[in-house]
């Protein structure tokens, strides 16, 4: 039977457990950092010397990381472009702007244990060489960043941030600050420009990668909250042994936020790919199932952005059976729950969000309350996605409020089209647009026949106001 | 009425400036000091803000007018925001929207926030708050309740004193 497997979750739930410092180094915290601050350099067989930080690097390498906020590119890859060179500073963000609709991950992370992001973002500071980090929290979470600013004090009163932390000779300094409400800081360079004072407008790359060009012009790593978590869990028991967990090149666990219409909506941490779509939804020890007497319509597999799965949809999975390449059809519920599979039934996991949908949903509906959100949170910059995601936004409004024309299907899918594939500085045009593609492919007769029943209704209303009004012109002519 | 900012909160803000490199990155914190405080973003906080960070006053207002948390104009006292994105509306949010706007008197369909005429309350939709799973979900002022029945809409706000 599938289970929770807890690593990063393993103390948050636990009765008695607290965010405070005593409690977190009751349970070994900070252990992990003390050990790699006390590493020493390598001697390698060529007679170079491997440093603390880069056997730290290569470690994460190793693990197979993947980020955990939603574009899941590998942690250590990102690590590894940065410059090391230039003599500027290098920074670290934690990007914990949670927003994608249907994410709740990070939250629970930050509430019930913000040291184990800290430790896990000293260590990744220490492995980069990294002397001022900042923690970017959307600002409708006060109270996370009270708890993280609360957090850190603690920290630096035990000398575990500060000058020369622990007597190691390294200096680092954490700050926390707040976002204001807008999404698009979720964007690693839109985060960026937010953090020098400005407007969120994502930049143009090439050329500004972080790692590279990012706050200040200076090279920076921004990594997801849950991504940084892991940093620690594969400092402790080392790269390879944490890429035995969950399945090749989807390594370590996932936190899936589960919403929508199941009996038991949470959060559950699962090793990537070791569960299915299915059991996350059904079974008892996760989802529980779908509410009594409903049957399941779709699911967005991975926060809104993601293209929706239509139940009873079948995929064909490339996959390795004794070394050997095979194709396999499965139904959309049998989709293991990891980055690589969901890839190739052409979604995403995304930042791991589920929102489950009952027959009881009005689709066009669901759609409408999406293109919403991302009408209202395009930055503007870029023509397409401003005026396109605003058009769609407009065409469902009418289609759910009695409006709706028959074309509307079509007219839809056609603006989606022409947002994204590179005519955006940033990924939002894809993520406004995916959504309206899918949901509109899978779900065609129900977006035509809400238009074709809008159309009739008014072509009836439309008989009847011109017969009231031919009526009308002859009682005044008979006068 | 001039504008003046407490010399506590100042001491306040002098600090945040010091966690950044750059004084202009504090934008965003000072903009939240100064709201928490005086409950909305006046012209003349766009002015302070400005020469307190070395800035043009176009370079904070556009912040202002682009961040949805900053209010141009006073709000009530408590101010209700209600999650209108996905999880939420299929956990019955926009009810639960109604239910506040009916019961203070506010108008469901419009856009926007809302202020009750004796500034008690704000009424509002916002996007996604990041708990899905406990829909619906919505914020008092910095406090956060999940799973918001019509019933404990009802207790929270009979206790908005």
């Amino acid at each position: 039977m599938p289970s929770e497997y807890k690593l990063i979750l393993k103390h948050a739930d636990q009765p008695g457990y607290t965010p405070d410092i005593e409690c977190y180094l009751k349970h070994g915290g900070y252990e992990v950092l003390k050990k790699a601050l006390a590493m020493q350099p390598l001697d390698l067989p060529d007679g170079k010397r491997k440093s603390p930080q880069e056997q730290l690097r290569d470690e994460v390498m190793k693990s197979g990381l993947r980020g955990r906020g939603g574009a899941g590119f590998s942690c250590g890859l990102k690590w590894s472009f940065v410059d090391r060179r230039s003599g500027k500073p290098i920074y670290l963000i934690c990007n914990a702007d949670e927003s994608e609709p249907g994410t709740f991950k990070d939250r629970q992370i930050i509430h019930k244990d913000p040291h184990q992001l800290i430790e896990g973002m000293i260590l990744s500071c220490f492995a980069n060489d990294v002397k001022l980090a900042y923690i970017y929290i959307r600002g409708e979470m006060p109270q996370g960043a009270k708890l993280l600013n609360k957090a850190l004090a603690e920290a630096r009163a035990k000398n575990l941030l500060g000058k020369n932390i622990l007597g190691s000779g390294y200096d680092l300094e954490i700050h926390v600050h707040r976002g204001a409400g807008a999404y698009i800081c979720g964007e690693e360079t839109g985060l960026i420009e937010s953090l020098e004072g400005k407007r969120p407008y994502p930049r143009i790359k090439p050329p500004y990668f972080p790692a590279v060009l990012g706050l200040y012009m200076c090279p920076t790593i921004v990594n997801n909250v849950e991504t940084l978590c892991n940093v620690k869990h594969i400092v402790a028991m080392g790269g390879a042994e944490f890429a035995k967990l969950g399945t090749p090149n989807n390594t370590g666990t996932r936190i899936v936020s589960l919403s929508g219409h199941v009996k038991r909506p949470g959060y559950y941490e699962i090793e990537v790919g070791k569960v299915t779509i299915g059991e996350l939804i059904n079974d008892p020890n996760f989802g529980g199932g779908l509410r009594d007497g409903r049957k399941l319509k779709a699911v967005i597999p991975g926060g809104s952005s993601a293209k929706v799965l239509k139940a009873g949809e079948k995929f064909k999975l490339k996959r390795k059976v004794d070394g050997k390449d095979v194709e396999q059809e499965v139904d959309m519920l049998d989709l293991p729950y990891d980055f690589d599979s969901l890839l190739q039934a052409g979604t995403m996991s995304g930042s791991s969000a589920i929102i489950v949908m009952d027959d009881s949903v009005d689709i066009v509906e669901a759609l409408a309350n999406i293109s919403e959100f991302y009408a209202h949170e395009s930055c503007g910059q870029c023509t397409p996605c401003r005026e396109g995601s605003l058009w769609m936004s407009k065409a469902l409004h009418r289609l759910t409020h009695g409006e709706g024309r028959k074309t509307d299907a079509d007219y839809l899918e056609k603006i989606a089209n022409n947002i994204p594939g590179g005519r955006t500085i940033c990924a939002f045009g894809e993520a406004c647009s995916w959504p309206v593609q899918s949901f509109v492919a899978k779900f065609k007769d129900e977006f035509v026949a809400k238009g074709a029943a809008d159309e009739a209704k008014r072509a009836q209303n439309g008989v009847a106001s011109n017969s009231a009004a031919a009526k009308r012109r002859e009682t005044v002519a008979a006068h | 009425m001039s504008f003046s900012v407490p010399a506590k909160l100042e001491t306040e803000i002098d600090e945040l400036i010091t966690h950044y490199p750059v004084k202009r990155s504090a934008s965003l914190m000072v903009l939240h000091a100064l709201q928490e405080h005086f409950g909305w973003i006046s012209q003349a906080a766009v002015e302070w803000t400005a020469k307190k960070l070395g800035l043009q006053p176009i370079n904070v207002y556009e912040l202002v007018t682009f961040y949805p948390m900053f209010r141009q104009q006073p709000v009530g006292k408590y101010q209700i925001k209600v999650c209108r994105t996905l999880s939420c509306a299929l956990g019955g949010s926009y009810a639960l929207h109604k239910h506040f706007c009916d019961k203070l008197g506010l108008d469901a369909h419009k856009h926007g926030v809302q202020t009750t005429k004796d500034g008690r309350f704000s009424v509002e939709f916002v996007e996604c708050l990041a708990s899905c799973g406990t829909a619906p979900v919505i914020m008092i002022n910095e406090d956060f309740y999940e799973g918001v029945s019509r019933a404990k809409a009802e207790e929270i706000v009979s206790q908005c004193k």
